[in-house]
């Protein structure tokens, strides 16, 4: 008990006690400890390793014909494949692109004008947007139309109207031949 | 230092004034005595003093209560049918439905029971918003409540997504998305929250591990939320304080006799729901197995997240339909700062009377919109709905508090009840026994 008392008394320099800075110096190392043993927990919930092998996706383009649209799936993602009619190339390429809300050229969205390959997922909370069947609802831009919450793209795919952020993002992905690509 | 002597409580010398009366035999004293478990319970619900003007607005607490035991049960018991992987779930679903003895009737009353737990918890919400239950000193019961609240929208979102349906899978896509609004970090959150690229198997699992144990942080959040009730004890349709015994009446019999009319009406309305309309609330795309490659036209979510839904859509903006969405929820934190009126109850305020059924009025304009398409009149409704829910709880609330003058309070709640009851007799014979 003494001895318990005796180093209890105060030390008087810097206004704390040999055992408040013991206290202090042991909360502040077991709650670091702490954080950081909730890493494991948290990472553990990443995409595994055999989920993040990139897979990649080929896709022969010779069936599709001028005007029509292809979906296939990298990733468990639709990609949007589009040969492009010339009303549809010009369209895209004839906007005021300090106008658009995610400012882009249609010449960097694709490799050749004729085919557009973004993945369809809606930027804004990751629906799918129509326009790829040919009854769909393609918006008042003639690209894609959300029916979530309504976001408009036009032939680039680029966001025109509703909540959406951004332009539908474009893949990576190389022409293997003429008319044969690879996603991914 | 208080010395006590090993294995002899202090004050154990004499009977403690909690231990059960003579009614009850010598093992349960035996227990008692060791764990005191019946003199809390007796304290706790059958003595426990009760206002006497107690409406049927005060039978929602225990039948959310009872609700929450049904999900339980019959959610244990699913989970004993149920695998939780993207390509078994929906067949496992539908076996559940077809072939597992009474398994249809598990899964309907644990489909419809999600939806009378929160029209049963709006109804308990909308209560403490009418007689100001939230005013001191009952912050923290609210408080409490909001995050059970909050805790449930996530297990039912989370149950959801389990059957693997189309509606499962473009609910979780769309909710899981929000975060990537976040600033900087969004879209590494979602990715952390799928275990993947798109929503998938990995999400399912860990959807269904969370599913299984929130509805048990819930149960521990409602014990903290009757802890703070029972501190104390409930407001009451005057919203005075009790100022003596002849305002209390023991909650048992009273109030068990009265809850258990309510849920045995509550039940028939449940059962109603269960054996003839199963479906009525759902919809029927999610008997449509999940395809990652096709959003169903028209997506909506369960019709009590409706509200929250508008609100979201009401915004051309990504970021701040979210955050006004996730605000719609956590403004409630702020009420009872937001209410400014020194009286509790509604009835002794003329204008807040009026106005406190305009917030549910405009949460069925805000569901209405939810449920259609966002476009046309749809989206300017929208707009002025939400635009008034805000208005609601940051201009009204503390505006009214201020210039509304509230009529005159009764002394006390006996003399109230006295005064608009019709004559009593003296003493009921069956009460002086
Ligand atoms: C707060 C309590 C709970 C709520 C609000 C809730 C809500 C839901 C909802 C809305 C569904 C989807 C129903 C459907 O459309 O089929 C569901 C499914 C499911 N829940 Fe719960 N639940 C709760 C507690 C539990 C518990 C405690 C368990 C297990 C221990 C559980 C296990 C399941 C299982 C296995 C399913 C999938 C089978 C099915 O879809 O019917 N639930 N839950
Ligand atoms: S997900 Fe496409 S508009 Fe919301």
């Amino acid at each position: 008990m003494t001895d318990l008392a005796q180093s209890q008394v105060r030390v008087e320099h810097g206004g704390g006690t040999r055992r408040d800075f013991l206290i202090l110096s042991a909360g502040a190392l077991g709650a670091v400890g702490a954080a950081i043993s909730v890493w494991p927990f948290i990472d553990s919930m990443n995409p595994a390793r055999d989920t993040l092998a990139l897979s990649t996706t080929e896709v022969d383009l010779t069936p599709i014909q001028v005007g029509q649209r292809l979906t296939v799936a990298w990733r468990g993602k639709p990609v949007f494949i589009d040969r492009r009619t010339p009303d549809e190339i010009k369209a895209a390429q004839d906007v005021d692109v300090s106008s658009l809300r995610d400012p882009q050229k249609d010449s960097d969205r694709v490799k050749k004008p004729e085919w557009l390959v973004v993945v369809g997922v809606c930027t804004h909370l990751g629906c799918i947007p129509l326009g790829q069947k040919p009854g769909d609802d393609r918006g008042s831009f003639g690209g894609w139309f959300c029916p979530c919450h309504g976001s408009v793209y036009d032939t680039s795919a680029r966001i025109r109207q509703g909540p959406a952020p951004t332009n539908l993002p474009v893949p990576p992905y190389d022409f293997t031949a003429d008319t044969a690509i690879k996603i991914g | 230092m208080a010395v006590s002597q090993p294995g002899v409580p202090a004050g154990s010398s004499s009977t403690p004034a909690s231990l059960p009366g003579s009614g009850h035999g010598r093992l349960v004293r035996w227990i008692d005595h060791r764990l005191p478990v019946i003199s809390f319970l007796e304290h706790e619900l059958t003595a426990y003093p009760t206002p006497v003007n107690l409406n049927y607005w005060w039978n929602f607490g225990s039948l959310a209560g009872i609700i929450l035991v049904i999900m339980i049960v019959t959610g244990v018991v699913l989970a004993m049918h149920y695998t939780p992987h993207a390509s078994l779930a929906f067949d496992s679903v539908e076996r559940i439905m077809r072939d597992v003895n009474y398994g249809w009737l598990l899964r309907y009353v644990h489909m419809n029971g999600a939806s009378m737990f929160f029209l049963i918890v709006y109804i308990h919400m909308f209560r403490g918003l009418y007689y100001g239950s939230y005013k001191y000193p009952r912050e923290l019961l609210w408080i409490l409540g909001v995050v059970i609240l909050l805790l449930m929208m996530a297990t039912a979102f989370l149950g959801y997504v389990l059957p693997w349906g189309q509606m499962s899978y473009w609910a979780a896509t769309v909710i899981t998305n929000m975060f990537s609004a976040v600033p900087l970090v969004g879209d590494s959150i979602v990715t952390l929250l799928w275990g993947g690229f798109t929503v998938g198997n990995p999400t399912l699992n860990r959807f269904y591990s969370l599913h299984y144990v929130l509805p048990f942080v819930i149960v521990a959040v409602v014990g903290l939320h009757l802890v703070a009730l029972h501190q104390h004890g409930s407001n009451n349709p005057l919203g005075i304080e009790r100022r003596g015994p002849q305002d209390s009446i023991p909650f048992h019999p009273y109030y068990t006799i009265k809850d258990m009319f309510g849920l045995s009406v509550f039940l028939i309305v449940f059962a109603v729901f269960v054996f003839y309309l199963p479906n009525f609330l759902g919809h029927p795309d999610n008997y449509i197995p999940a395809n990652p490659m096709v959003t169903p036209p028209h997506i909506v979510p369960e019709w009590y997240f409706l509200p929250f839904y508008a609100i979201l859509r009401s915004v051309p903006d990504k970021l701040l339909g979210v955050v006004l969405m996730f605000g719609a929820v956590l403004i409630l934190f702020l009420v009872p700062w937001l209410d400014t009126s020194p009286v509790r109850s509604a009835r002794f305020r003329p204008v807040y009377r009026w106005v406190s059924w305009l917030l549910p009025a405009d949460a069925i304009v805000l569901g209405w919109v939810g449920a259609n398409p966002p476009s046309g009149a749809f989206v300017v409704i929208g707009q002025i709905a939400t635009f008034y829910y805000f208005f609601h709880f940051l201009i009204l609330m503390p505006l009214l508090g201020k210039i509304e003058r509230p009529r005159p309070l009764p002394i006390s709640i006996g003399a109230a009840v006295l005064a608009a009851g019709p004559p009593v007799p003296a003493a009921a014979p069956m009460e002086r026994r």
